[in-house]
């Protein structure tokens, strides 16, 4: 018969804390920031196909950080929720605000119930009308959310990008400011004695929510990915 | 254990929104719960049905259109409906039969097609939108075969080949592609009859507007249950276009100088069939 150890539950939480957070400082950042324009969503990843930054509805985006098969499988269970909500009740009626206290509830009972906790952070954004009615959710692996506003910074280098942005942040920020922004506080640490290098269009991946996707663009689907050519075009 | 967890996982990766609801809120779909019962009875169920829709090919693109009656029986259930809607970004669907039934199909594959994009971050193929459309009508079978069928016709543009397709289904999901024009519903004989003198190759769209407009007033002349347009309450057939650039739905003001154009032109001739 094998011996069962004794750990004290602060410990096992402690543990699984520590093995979630290590998963994740492993991983390149993702920045959101909310401006006049609207959202902006901006990853630094190098595949042009597997997305850290998702549609799930009409006004609300996803973005994530960590292990690609998890996050994968929380984008599509939020696009199945926001789907299935909207086709039973109203378009209207699918907010951030559920999303992610679904979201919440997932995480938390992975990070309690399961063998190993999910190496993920998310944010859940939704564009309103106006910059006042912006909404950022961030939440952590073991169910934490956040209210936050302004910006979300996650990934590796969460303190620094988020310190970067903060500096330069202001509410009349347009798509192309916030996008220079992020580009700017994205840039991995230079070797000691080089100057840091330029992030090139290609290493990241962009999307924006469009504040005034009806009018600009007759859709009620706020959701945009750029592709190089958009980058390159607003970093002009 | 592994296996089964693997196995498990892979059964369930779906893109598909109806297979999602079938699994998991099968009360959700149109074609599930009480209405079998409530439908088997013997003196058929009085419901609004939508009637005629006609759609044709033009250079560039394809075109749909339909009336704006519902009835149920003998009287007038609706003024107002629309029976054609944007399916997403390059097709359109219009739906006769039970208005009931098509307008919750209408709206289930509308999210299919959207929830399909968002997980797989592509649109699907024209062909298999097709084909998804015809999945659905064949669910309906059951409530078909007790009268309150549901027949589509669906168009929309073929990115890949860059020609607008139109597909016809039966009840059985039948999916048959057409060619030049097609019409379906209650009046669909006698717009057919006014589309094969009026339409021909390669015509603009405003032109196409025009003998979308007066096929729909051919059908609502012999047809109790198509409706013409109303000069009185300013309603005109809803119609959508889909080109290169996507669907759009044709201004109120273009629809009424058409249907007027029609009306006056039947006026001056005053023949009397």
């Amino acid at each position: 018969m094998t011996q069962q150890f004794y750990v004290s539950p602060e410990q096992l939480m402690k543990d699984r804390a520590d093995f979630a957070r290590k998963g994740i400082a492993r991983g390149r950042s993702v920045a959101v920031i909310s401006c006049a324009d609207g959202i902006a969503l901006v990853a630094e990843n190098p595949s042009p196909s597997l997305h850290k930054i998702g549609e799930i509805y009409d006004k609300i985006a996803f973005a994530a950080v960590g292990k690609y098969n998890e996050f994968e499988s929380l984008r599509q269970a939020g696009v199945r929720y926001a789907d299935v909500r909207g086709y039973s009740y109203d378009r209207e009626d699918v907010t951030a605000r559920g999303l992610a206290s679904v979201y919440a509830q997932s995480l938390g009972a992975v990070f309690t119930a399961e063998q190993k906790p999910f190496e993920v952070e998310l944010a859940v954004a939704e564009v309103g009308p106006t910059q006042a009615e912006d909404h950022l959710y961030r939440l952590t692996f073991d169910g934490s959310i956040a209210d936050e506003h302004q910006f979300v910074v996650m990934g590796g280098q969460a303190d620094k990008v988020s310190a970067a942005i903060e500096e330069g942040w202001r509410s009349s920020l347009s798509f192309a400011d916030a996008l220079h922004l992020a580009m700017g506080a994205l840039v991995p640490a230079a070797e000691t004695g080089e100057q840091p290098k330029a992030l090139p269009a290609k290493a990241v991946e962009v999307a924006v929510l469009d504040r005034s996707s009806e009018t600009s663009r007759g859709s009620r689907r706020a959701f945009r990915r750029l592709d190089d050519a958009d980058i390159t075009a607003l970093l002009a | 254990m592994q296996e089964s967890t693997a196995h498990q996982v892979a059964a369930n990766a779906t893109s598909s929104f109806t297979e999602h609801l079938q699994r998991d809120r099968p009360e959700l779909l149109p074609y599930n719960g009480g209405l079998q019962a409530a439908a088997s009875g013997t003196v058929p169920l009085q419901v609004p049905h939508a009637t005629t829709i006609v759609a044709m090919s033009y250079a560039g693109g394809v075109l749909m259109a339909g009336d704006r009656r519902a009835t149920m029986g003998n009287v007038i259930a609706s003024r107002h409906i629309e029976k054609v809607f944007p399916a997403d970004r390059y097709s359109v669907l219009g739906i006769a039969g039970t208005a009931g039934i098509a307008i919750d199909l209408t709206r289930l594959f509308q999210v299919e097609l959207e929830h399909y994009e968002k997980i797989e971050g592509t649109l699907l193929s024209l062909e298999g939108k097709a084909n998804r459309l015809g999945a659905m009508i064949r669910g309906n079978l059951p409530l078909a075969m007790q009268g309150l069928a549901v027949v589509p016709l669906f168009a929309g543009f073929d990115t890949s080949a860059g020609v607008g397709r139109l597909f016809s289904y039966d009840v059985t999901g039948g999916r048959y592609e057409e060619h030049e024009h097609h019409t379906v519903g209650s009046g669909s004989v006698f717009a057919r009859g006014a589309l094969k003198k009026l339409w021909r190759p390669d015509l603009s769209e405003a032109e196409a507007v025009s003998v979308a407009v007066e096929a729909l007033f051919d059908a609502a002349d012999d047809d109790s249950a198509t409706g013409g347009p109303d000069t009185v309450r300013k309603l005109w057939p809803v119609v959508y276009t889909v080109d290169r650039a996507g669907a759009r739905r044709v201004a109120e003001n273009v629809l009424a100088a058409a249907a007027v154009t029609v009306i006056e032109a039947r006026t001056t001739a005053g023949r009397e069939a």
